[in-house]
This record gives C-alpha cells, sequence and structure tokens, in this order.
C-alpha cells in the first residue's frame, strides 16, 4: 500500500525557530481516492504540514514523497506542484489576476497551453462550480465564498491528481459552506481537507487524522 | 482610494480598442505640449472638454481631479511671473508679476488642463487591467505592466488591512493629535502595514509557485481592432492635424 501513495511524508520534523518544534515525526501518507481530513488546534502546524507537501517548506529531517519518487529539490518540487494542488486560506492570496478568466487561466497557461486552450480550460473549469458567469468579474470584488469558489477553480484548472484544502470553508456562511461540501464530495481527485468544522471534516472526509503535539494521531 | 468602483457609464469613447485610446492620447498630449499660440490651447482645451462630454463623465470624481490639477497651477500663477522678465502688472515690495510671465502661466495652465482633461476622458475610462493589457500589447516592457497590475490587485487590499489596522485602534479609543504617542502609533501602524504587505507578497508568489509560475506572464485578453476603432481614429487624427495647422500655417 505503501507504494501506491500519491503523496507521503514519513518522520518528518519541522521547525520555524530552533527551541520550538512544530513537527516532530510526522508519518502521513494520502491514497488515490482518499479525502483525508487534518484537524488540529491553532498553530498545531496543519498549514505547515500542507506547505511541507509542496516544497514552499523543507523539513529538517524525514523524506518528503510525491507520485512515487522522493522529492527534495526545487526542481522536484516543480512537478510536484503540477499536480498536487494546493488552495491558500485567504483566497487574496491565491488570486492575484485582475480578472476571473485570467486568474483561472494562468496555472494552464504555465502549464504550457496556448491561451485559447487555457482560456477553453477556465471557462470549462468555471462551468463546472456554476461559476461561468463570473468570468469577466474583478477578483477583489467578490464576495468570501465567491473568492473561495474561484480559488478552488484556479487549482482545479491545472487538473492536479491531489488537492490540499487550507480551511475551505473557513469564514464562509452555510450555504457556501455546502456548496463546497458538495463540490468536494463530487470531485474525483484524492485531497487532504484541513478544517476546524467538525462535522464539515466528518461529512467530506473519508478518514480524520489529527496533528497532536507535531505528531499525527488517527482519530474516528 | 476604491479604483474600479461603481458601474461606469457606457460611451461610444468607452467602446473603443484601449491601444487606440492610450495611443491617442499621448499623441494628443505631445501635440498640446507643442503649441504655442493661446487661441490653439483653447480649442484643444474646449476639443478635450468635448471629449469628456462624449465620455459622459461629467461628475464630482473628474471635476475633483481637475482642481487638483489646478491648484498647482495657481501656485505656478503665484510664483512663475516673478521669475520671467518684461513689463510689470503690478507689484508687491520688491516682487515683481510681468504680463509675458502671466501669459506663459496662462499656456501652461491651459496645456496642463487640455492634456489633464484629455487623458480623463480616453485613458481615465479605461479599467486598470484593461490599460495594462493595451501597454502590454503596445510594447511597454512587462515589468512595468506587471506593476501596475499588481499594484490594481493589492492597493486595495493593503487599502482594507489599514483600515482593519486603523480600526482597531479606534476602538481602543485611540485619537490622534500632536504629540509623541501619536507619532509612535502612526510609526507602528506604518511598520506594521508594511510587514504586512511584504507577509502577503510572499504568500502570493508561494500561491503563484503552487501553480507552476516560473517567472513568465502569459495575457489571455485579445483586443479586436473594429471599423468603429478605423473611424475612431481617422477622426482623431484629423482633428490633431486640423489643431496642428492652426497652429503651424
Amino acid at each position: 500500500m505503501t507504494n501506491s501513495a500519491l503523496a507521503q511524508l514519513e518522520g518528518v520534523h519541522f521547525s520555524y525557530a530552533a527551541d520550538r518544534p512544530v513537527l516532530s515525526g510526522v508519518d502521513l501518507a494520502l491514497h488515490a481516492g482518499e479525502r483525508v481530513g487534518l484537524i488540529g488546534t491553532n498553530g498545531s502546524g496543519k498549514t505547515t504540514l500542507l506547505h511541507l507537501l509542496v516544497g514552499l517548506l523543507r523539513p529538517t529531517a524525514g523524506t518528503v514523497r510525491a507520485f512515487g519518487s522522493e522529492r527534495k529539490t526545487e526542481r522536484d518540487f516543480g512537478e510536484v506542484r503540477m499536480r498536487m494542488g494546493l488552495v491558500f486560506q485567504d483566497p487574496d492570496d491565491q488570486l492575484f489576476c485582475p480578472t476571473v478568466l485570467e486568474d483561472v487561466a494562468f496555472g494552464p497557461l504555465n502549464l504550457g497551453k496556448t491561451p485559447e486552450e487555457a482560456r477553453a480550460i477556465a471557462t470549462e473549469t468555471l462551468e463546472m462550480l456554476g461559476m461561468e458567469t463570473f468570468q469577466d468579474r474583478i477578483t477583489y470584488k467578490l464576495s468570501g465564498g465567491e473568492k473561495r469558489l474561484i480559488s478552488l477553480a484556479t487549482v482545479l484548472a491545472m487538473a492536479p491528481d491531489a488537492l490540499l484544502l487550507d480551511e475551505p470553508t473557513a469564514g464562509l456562511d452555510e450555504e457556501s459552506q455546502s456548496r463546497i461540501y458538495r463540490i468536494l464530495r463530487e470531485l474525483p481527485q484524492a485531497m487532504i481537507i484541513v478544517s476546524h468544522e467538525r462535522a464539515f471534516v466528518r461529512d467530506v472526509s473519508t478518514r480524520i487524522v489529527r496533528i497532536d503535539d507535531g505528531r499525527i494521531v488517527a482519530t474516528e | 482610494m476604491i479604483i474600479l468602483e461603481g458601474k461606469q457609464p457606457h460611451s461610444f469613447i468607452h467602446q473603443v480598442d484601449p491601444r487606440v485610446r492610450v495611443v491617442a492620447a499621448v499623441c494628443f498630449a505631445v501635440l498640446v505640449c507643442l503649441c504655442e499660440e493661446m487661441s490653439v490651447l483653447g480649442v484643444g482645451l474646449g476639443a478635450a472638454a468635448g471629449l469628456v462630454v462624449a465620455a459622459r463623465i461629467v461628475n464630482v470624481e473628474t471635476m475633483r481631479r481637475l482642481v487638483e490639477v489646478n491648484l498647482f497651477m495657481l501656485l505656478l500663477f503665484v510664483l512663475l511671473p516673478i521669475c520671467v522678465p518684461g513689463t510689470a502688472v503690478f507689484r508687491i515690495g520688491g516682487l515683481v508679476w510681468t504680463r509675458e510671465g502671466l501669459w506663459q502661466t496662462l499656456a501652461i495652465a491651459l496645456k496642463a488642463n487640455a492634456i489633464m482633461t484629455g487623458f480623463l476622458a480616453l485613458v481615465g475610462t479605461l479599467e486598470p487591467p484593461y490599460l495594462g493589457f493595451a501597454l502590454s500589447r503596445l510594447r511597454v516592457p512587462d515589468k512595468l505592466v506587471h506593476v501596475l497590475l499588481f499594484m490594481v490587485r493589492y492597493i486595495e487590499v493593503i487599502h482594507r488591512e489599514y483600515h482593519r489596522l486603523f480600526n482597531a485602534m479606534r476602538l481602543r479609543a485611540f485619537r490622534p493629535g500632536f504629540n509623541r504617542h501619536t507619532f509612535r502609533t502612526y510609526g507602528y501602524l506604518i511598520g506594521m502595514l508594511l510587514v504586512r504587505s511584504i507577509d502577503r507578497a510572499e504568500r502570493v508568489v508561494e500561491a503563484m509557485k503552487c501553480r507552476g509560475f516560473r517567472g513568465r506572464f502569459y495575457v489571455l485578453a485579445r483586443f479586436r481592432f473594429a471599423w468603429a476603432d478605423l473611424a475612431f481614429t481617422a477622426a482623431f487624427a484629423g482633428g490633431l492635424v486640423a489643431l496642428g495647422c492652426m497652429e503651424w500655417i
């Protein structure tokens, strides 16, 4: 089973400051078809863990494996990032283009698609999320829920094999939450979902793990 | 500070290709700069005002911008005529305001207003993203265009952050005054804003990297040069030639 994991952390240690370790020996594997709910207190290292998986941070000890091989260098992770989409906690970090269409097309363009292809992919992705009327909207004028959905669209447009979602429903009203919930349930990708909303995590994930004192503890 | 806010009225000028509008505004500005005849400058200003009316942007915002320009011109009217030698018009103590000086200042004021009005009508009616794209298509260096686009995107975010911080300060009964406490607090506010902006910039770059960004931008927008644009270009060029004829022939 271990070899079939899309992404895997083995004995990963990480600290921002030497005297305060955030992660101390994390083992976690994400397999195809899984939706792993990741919970833990504020500052327990949930976001850090996601960032380690895509190489925005590097472990102080331990190994990061993704798509069948160990990943160490920026070059290794460049490949990982094309296949593993990270949706940031704050959509204002993610959405940087003036218009929605432009932003959704950004990833596909980076993958080497032509402007026409990228535009088609972006439109398709927005349609899939029921957001096709948002194409020409200005990103920063969107509401919180809309921004969240567009953030998701920007990552889905790259057709990743796995999704890493950092608090996808934080600060959203119930209607927007359930909309995101329905979308996530229908997506074929394996995903890790960081969230504080217990009920949401329970409903959407296939298994739940908790970070406690720098280690992963399986729950429920 | 809120840019892009509010529905803009749509006029035929809004329909003209952004590239044409940028080029037209620049040509108009250069021509007006070169003109010396007071009557020509007057006609130029009138034509620019006509464009503003045609663009249907005769509103408080437009007026406010013109007032800002003219406050500066007021300063010129006070200072410049003293520096130009010629026939005295009036004097206060040792300071002499000359007729030639006043005349020159009037020419400068007319030029500034004509150019400003022209830009308001042609470029001011472009949403900043489209201005960015137009500049990019007009071979303005990518870096400059990106700086513009990122500024458009994040100025509002930083502005909101500033308001959040400032409101938090006010909620704790902060009242600005002329004292050490106020200066120190403003220092903290600006410092915190800078720190947060840098943090944000780092997160934005990380998010971009996660989507495969490798330092190159691609622009999606395609502008089509339509018959209406050709008509506008021809009419505008005709106007510019007419102005030129009045000045030099």
